[in-house]
């Protein structure tokens, strides 16, 4: 089985921590997992801002650094989704305005193969303890495009439920966005920081120690609001905790 | 790129409004500030929020029971889909036997292509009654054309009997919602309405009107019974049409409607073309979805159905006036007609966040939150100010698509609006298609696309900028130049890393780049 990571944009550039996390929990697991140094953005942040077109070399660039590869894990929902619900539409319409040739058998012959963390862990792998202990209380914010584009549903739960030491608090409204919406945050900043203002108000009720995502876009807009306004709760991915191991323990 | 050069159909002209004033609906959409600026008022004014926050989520939660109870709610959702579709590509057709059949029940069909033409249409109606006073119900589409105003300016008055919509009119506002139009108003606020206004347009309310929903209820009613029973001329809309029998259908839940489409002589409905559906077994869907998706009930409490005119029973004319005003030139897109599937159940206003907080005055139309975010730029075109920064007035959360009752895909539509708005496009203009230039003010972030999309697409050059931000890390600001700020503003960056991944990878698991 040749698995991929596709780390996406953001966490290459901004939290290595969570890719290094997802290489040491699939290998944990006897994965035999790859990097090709050939990927780098998906294009979501282009194609949802309006520029369709800048996004067709990237989905090429995407298809192509993972040609071969069984499996193409993802520790971002929204990515995942980026792939498998745009990418078809970006490679039709493209053929239909007469560019990017051979884009839809490349989108067609990806899209199956791409798996978000979580459901590469449960429906790939079949596996919902991992072995990872932390012992902490935390919540877990489902961000928007995992949970309705994807239907991760209960998978991010469920792993964090069989968490050794983990107590898992529910986070009321989690159903709901945080206002991160990539542009959105700086296109209507004032409707996007009352949507954050609320979310972190939500998760601090809990008195969870941690909040989790599985989006570190959402979450680089989660903890940039708490740290701003003073806030002691920490935000992280799923993948860290899902490392974190009695013998390796995340700090 | 403005919409009256394109010959779009035109607005009433109003002036201009500061953010946060009052206006009429109907006015030009060149007299609304944009999205966000309009949304800072609303999210700074706290018991606006709280009003909107404690109505979306009662209504929300109790939907999602009401459905919850259908076990083919899925199948329902994708009947709703197929059934407009179907009507929807064959338009002409519906429209056409549509027409036969009112024609044939004894009614008169109306076809108005802009919103002028149809006010035209209604005002010459009402002038020939000889009346001077209309009643009015269950009318968007009127509100679309900004008819209240028209009739107005021909001596002709309108009294909405809707009791939001009351309030909405005797508070000199503007409805920030499809179904509760004063849900931006609390009890508080209604009672000083009712009782600075009601007398300046009929039966005062009691010098002792308190704030309960039940006394309010009853001094509006009072103050309508004596409208209905004067009126001899009422204005409507209508929520289907049966195109096989010719059958009006209005859903409501005061009764109210049921008044105001019994009791005159004379009924003016005002619908939007794309109201039509086949046949009257069609209605099976709606009637189940509609209620549940809207109010959160299993069926409504009033629905009225009638068929042109009947002798002794009900109003001895019937005129049905069918509105276009930019629903033909939609239909022509392909991705955005979509939006002609809408039943105006109000589901994804309940659950958008971003309506939950900028509240439905900030859309700048009849049409607010998610639906209004993707109607309006196009039935009006994206040239104003607040069409060109609509369909940004979203996260892309899909809370929106995942209750819509007939399954539209809103956050489609939106990045579909937002291309034509960035990088312009083919658009169907009053039947003639053109090609959209990029609306103005996007220029320097078109070339940030195409600059990060340049540097994405090459792994060398992007691992080189990854290593300078990375040596950069100490430098940390706390406020960003340029759009940054809006992150910065109320957002702490995060720490930069030592180096990005694909080194660590490179140093630690050693496979060639
Ligand atoms: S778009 Fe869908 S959910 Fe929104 S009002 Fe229309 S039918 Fe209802």
């Amino acid at each position: 089985m040749r698995v991929a990571l596709f780390v996406t944009c953001v966490n290459d550039a901004l939290y290595p921590r969570t890719g290094i996390a997802v290489v040491r929990l699939l290998e944990r697991l006897g994965v035999d997992v790859d990097f090709p140094a050939a990927q780098s953005c998906c294009g979501q942040p282009q194609y949802n801002t309006g520029y369709r077109r800048e996004a067709e070399p990237l989905l090429r660039r995407t298809a192509e650094a993972f040609a071969g590869y069984d499996h193409v894990v993802t520790p971002s929902g929204s990515c995942a989704a980026m792939v498998r619900a745009h990418y078809p539409r970006i490679a039709r319409l493209a053929a239909r305005e007469g560019r990017g040739s051979g884009l839809e058998k490349l989108a067609e012959d990806l899209v199956p193969r791409v798996h978000e963390l979580t459901e590469f862990l449960v429906d790939v792998l079949g596996v919902t303890d991992v072995g990872a202990y932390y012992p902490h209380t935390v919540t877990y914010h489902p961000s928007c495009h995992g949970l309705r584009t994807l239907g991760l549903g209960e998978r991010p739960r469920r792993l964090l439920a069989a968490v050794k030491g983990l107590e898992l608090v529910e986070l009321p409204g989690a159903d709901e966005c945080c206002g991160f919406g990539g542009t959105f945050a700086v296109k209507n900043p004032d409707v996007s920081a009352a949507m954050a203002a609320d979310k972190t108000a939500a998760a601090r009720a809990t008195g969870a120690e941690v909040l989790c995502g599985a989006d570190n876009s959402c979450l680089a807009h989660l903890d940039g609001t708490l740290r701003r306004a003073g806030v002691p709760l920490r935000t992280l991915h799923l993948a860290e905790i899902l490392a974190s191991t009695e013998e390796d323990p995340l700090r | 790129m403005t919409r009256t050069d394109l010959g779009m159909p035109a607005f009433p002209p109003a002036a201009p409004f500061p953010p946060g004033a009052t206006f009429p609906p109907g006015a030009t959409s060149q007299a609304f500030p944009a999205f966000p600026e309009a949304a800072k008022e609303a999210v700074r004014d706290d018991v606006l929020r709280a009003n909107l926050r404690r109505a979306t989520h009662t209504i929300r939660d109790k939907r999602a029971r009401a459905v919850t109870e259908l076990a083919d709610w899925d199948r329902l959702r994708a009947a709703g889909k197929a059934v407009k579709d179907h009507t929807l590509r064959h338009l002409d057709h519906y429209l056409l036997q549509l027409e036969a059949a009112v024609t044939a029940a004894g009614g008169t069909v109306h076809w108005a292509a802009d919103a002028e033409e149809a006010n035209r249409i209604v005002t010459a109606l009402v002038l020939a009654t000889g009346e001077r006073e209309v009643v009015k119900v269950k009318s968007m589409a009127t509100q679309e054309t900004g008819l209240n105003e028209a009739l107005e300016a021909a001596g002709i008055a309108a009294y909405e009997t809707d009791l939001a919509e009351l309030i909405v009119q005797l508070g000199h506002d503007r409805p920030s919602h499809i179904l509760v139009p004063a849900i931006h108003r609390n009890r508080d606020e209604i009672r000083d309405i009712f009782r600075t206004e009601m007398a300046g347009w009929g039966r005062p309310a009691p010098e002792d009107l308190g704030d309960d929903p039940r006394e309010l209820a009853e001094a509006a009613r009072l103050h309508l019974r004596e409208k209905f029973l004067r009126a001899k001329v009422a204005v409507s809309g209508a929520n289907f049409m049966v195109a096989e029998t010719g059958t009006m259908v209005v859903l409501e839940s005061e009764g109210n409607g049921r008044m105001c489409l019994t009791l005159p002589d004379t009924l003016i409905s005002v619908v939007g073309i794309e109201k039509v559906v086949p046949t009257f077994r069609d209605l099976e869907i709606f009637l189940q979805t509609l209620p549940r998706s809207s109010t959160a009930e299993r069926m409504n409490p009033y629905t009225t159905m009638w068929t042109g005119t009947a002798d002794g029973d009900g109003p001895s004319a019937f005129h049905l006036v069918l509105l276009d005003n930019g629903r033909t030139d939609t239909l022509a897109d392909e991705t955005g007609r979509q939006a002609l599937r809408c039943i105006r159940c109000s589901a994804c206003l309940n659950v958008c966040p971003v309506y939950e907080r900028a509240g439905g005055h900030a859309y700048g139309s009849v049409y607010p939150g998610p639906i209004g975010a993707i109607l309006s730029p196009q039935l009006r075109g994206t040239g104003s100010d607040i069409d060109a920064t609509l369909p940004y007035a979203s996260t892309l959360c899909g809370a929106c698509y995942e209750v819509c009752p007939v399954a539209i895909d809103i956050p489609e539509v939106l990045v579909h609006l937002r291309e034509r708005v960035a990088q312009g496009g083919p658009v169907t203009r009053a039947g003639i298609r053109v090609r959209l230039r990029p609306a103005h003010g996007h220029t320097a972030e078109r070339a940030a696309m195409r600059a990060a999309r340049l540097l994405l697409d090459r792994p060398g050059a992007l691992r080189t900028a990854e290593r300078l931000l990375a040596r950069a890390r100490r430098l940390r600001p706390r406020r960003l130049p340029g759009p940054g700020r809006a992150w910065t503003d109320t957002r702490t960056l995060p720490d930069l890393p030592a180096e990005p991944f694909r080194d660590w990878w490179l140093r630690e698991r050693g496979t060639r780049p």
